[in-house]
């Protein structure tokens, strides 16, 4: 049936795996029609597709370190966007995205244009030089460009500390749609995550990743679309995204009718609203007024869009591809694969928010009588989890828009049975959510993994190891990783987008400025480089201690809170780098011609066969 | 000028005329945002849009649009070589 190699038979291969997805579903859905309950529909769910995955990770194992760390440099650059999408979409994006937008409207949006935008920034300034340089992991190319390995050692430690941020909010993420998913509890739940990541990445690396991200993103994409479009089609527009400017002027007069009420603090506290649960205070598509209120979003914007190309986990990415010019299209790909969910998200959160206000749909529930809400089945079932909570703060009997508290995450969670939609879309979503955080966890624990076997065992404390040794240390330090993020992320202690934009933040502090100025100044130095990621490592970690609500809370500058301190940390990083390397000697000119090569985008790599 | 220095005269400038685009879409827009929002698409708040969709795709098309010209000026330079390593 197939002829000729894997890479060529990849666009069959998915073909019919999405094929084989899409007839599951139908099963399930045959399934559920003939009374299959909706606990066993939703362990089918995501215990099939976590099988799956394990399975394409087994196929995939390798010996070779170039199949382990760049997966052979032959991953087509479809493909890769790809997999660079599901590597980015993280249980965040699936979860939490659509929830902030019901929330915080227009200013939470921030997030959607900075988390896209970035890749213009890869694209143009990063991608193509990091595949031309020929690299295994960030470090590398930090280590040699600049050379030494103070700058190698510096910048796997950012690495590490972005990454694992990240990474611990990704397992929770997977915890907690396991242990929904199978019922059990949430801090097995997270070990099961943990194995199932596990699983995907640790025989084969960088190679099984790959092929495991693109399965998954098949599925995330889908579980995502199908409930939009479908909702959608409920409320007569099939096509949402193009026809719900009425639904979104119709929402800014029913927040006026309704009235936008803030909460004190003692109130919610008093009515004994669970942590973590939000209500609607912010206008969904009003811009809200003032020069701070601009700086706010523009800010988020700049933090996010600078973060992302600076996050080793997506630059890796383009490692793998075949060429320079490839790296270049498979970045344009990866934006592409990532908007069809990011431009869906807006919709999904006006569509459940309508569902949730306009008195003409039978689905409304605020300005009902609040013993009528209370007696709706999913309105039951989330507030036994604690996800949702009335508070009938004037106590009149009927529910006002600041009396409903939801959890972010139920908008995606729940919208499926809030519009009625069969239980078995409710599965789907919820192994889209576990794809999607699965993914991105995996490609962090290998990102780390693999800049410490490769940056810090191999370059730096044992260069003489064989190719078996060193894959060896690449997989034991990949469990040891895996162990310590889920062992954290038991422990529930940040939520999880505060720890998502955080990642975002250290590494835009200590990684953007040395990635750049490496490739587009020649004078860049080894100590500026050191200076650069130090500097902006310290005060980037020093302003956020400084502000950050769960340390000393001081009251921020200018609005640069605790998910905005790579404003910080960056310039003072630019500074730090530029003041340092006019100080010191210019690079040597073997070094400037390195950087002259980096520059061509043909030929041999840099670091050619060095490995 | 050598080929050399020509082709990376032509790409720093088709790296700066993609930045000014993208500072465009992600910057200026939203720094009026405002009054950008009584303008209307498709009757969304023109600033919603923008923020939900309009931008979103632009830097689509932007990248896509970048990605094609570099490879065109790789080409004029004899740099248009696909294959590497070895």
């Amino acid at each position: 049936m197939f002829k000729g190699g894997f890479i060529s038979n990849l666009p069959k291969i998915y073909g019919l795996y999405t094929g084989g997805f899409l007839v599951f579903i139908l099963l399930m859905a045959v399934l559920e029609s003939a009374g299959v309950s909706a606990a066993s529909i939703g362990i089918m769910f995501v215990a099939f597709t976590v099988l799956i995955y394990a399975l394409i990770g087994y196929l995939s194992r390798t010996i070779q370190v170039d199949a382990y760390y760049v997966a052979g440099r032959q991953v087509p650059t479809v493909f890769n966007g790809m997999a660079t999408a599901a590597d980015w979409m993280s249980g965040a994006s699936f979860v939490a995205m659509a929830g902030g937008i019901y929330f915080g409207g227009y200013t939470y949006m921030a997030f959607l244009v900075g988390w896209t935008g970035g890749y213009v920034l890869v694209s143009t300034l990063l991608a193509p030089y990091l595949r031309k340089f020929g690299c295994y992991t960030v470090p590398d190319f930090i280590g040699t460009r600049y050379g030494g390995n103070l700058p190698r050692f510096c910048a796997t430690l950012v690495l590490v500390l972005a990454s694992f941020t990240y990474v611990t909010a990704q397992i929770n993420a997977t915890g907690t749609i396991a242990s929904r998913a199978l019922q059990i509890p949430f801090e097995l739940g997270v070990w099961v995550g943990l194995v199932s990541i596990l699983m995907c990445s640790m025989l084969g690396g960088m190679r099984a990743v790959t092929w495991t991200q693109v399965a998954q993103y098949i599925v995330l994409i889908t579980a995502y679309l199908i409930p939009v479009f479908w909702m959608g089609s409920k409320l007569g527009n099939p096509f949402p995204h193009f026809m719900l400017g009425d639904e979104v002027q119709r929402l800014a007069e029913l927040e006026s009718q309704y009235g936008l009420t803030k909460n004190t603090g003692a109130a919610i506290k008093e009515a004994g609203v669970p942590g973590g649960l939000k209500y609607i205070s912010n206008p969904h598509s009003a811009v809200p007024a003032g020069g701070m209120a601009v700086w706010k979003y523009l800010s988020l914007a700049i933090c996010m869009m600078v973060g992302t190309a600076s996050l080793p986990h997506i630059l890796m990415r383009y490692f793998t591809t075949p060429s320079v010019k490839s790296a270049r299209k498979s970045v344009a790909w990866s934006l592409f694969f990532i908007f069809l969910l990011y431009f869906s998200a807006p919709m999904l959160a006006t569509l459940s928010k309508l569902q949730l206000m306009d008195p003409n749909l039978p689905t409304a529930i605020i300005g009902k009588s609040i013993s009528e809400v209370q007696s709706i089945p999913w309105v039951q079932n989330w507030s036994a989890v604690k996800q949702v909570f009335i508070a009938d703060f004037n106590g009149d009997g009927i529910l006002q828009l600041n009396e409903w508290f939801m959890r972010g995450d139920v908008v995606v969670l729940a919208t499926p049975e809030v519009a009625g939609l069969p239980y078995v879309i409710s599965g789907l979503v919820a192994a889209g959510g576990m794809a999607a955080a699965m993914s991105t966890a995996d490609g962090l624990v290998l990102a780390i993994s693999n800049c410490l076997s490769h940056d810090i065992y191999y370059k730096i404390i044992d260069p003489k190891a064989d190719v078996r040794k060193r894959l060896i240390v690449a997989r034991v330090l990949l469990v040891v990783i895996g162990a310590a993020a889920a062992y954290i992320s038991s422990m529930r202690l940040t939520s999880i987008l505060g720890a998502v934009a955080w990642a975002f933040d250290f590494a835009m502090s200590g990684l953007f400025f040395p990635l750049v100025l490496g490739v587009w100044w020649k004078r860049a130095t080894k100590e500026g480089a050191v200076a650069g990621i130090l500097g902006g490592l310290i005060s980037g970690t020093a302003y956020l201690i400084y502000v950050g609500p769960k340390f000393m809370a001081n009251t921020p500058w200018l609005g640069i809170d605790h998910l905005r301190f790579g404003i910080i940390g960056a310039s003072v990083s630019l500074v730090a780098m530029v003041l340092v390397s006019l100080m010191t000697k210019e690079p040597s000119s073997a070094v400037q011609k390195m950087v002259d090569d980096v520059r061509v985008p043909s030929g041999r790599t840099i670091l050619g066969k060095q490995h | 000028m050598s080929n050399k220095e020509s082709h990376w005269q032509k790409t720093k400038n088709h790296m700066f005329v993609t930045l000014a685009i993208w500072f465009f879409f992600s910057i200026v827009i939203f720094m009026f945002g405002e009054s950008v929002n009584q303008g209307s698409f498709l009757g969304y708040p023109l600033a919603y849009y923008m923020s939900a969709q309009g931008s979103l795709a632009a830097f689509v098309i932007l990248i896509f649009w970048f990605a094609n010209k570099q490879e065109k000026i790789d080409d004029e330079h004899g740099y248009g070589g696909e294959r590497e390593d070895d």
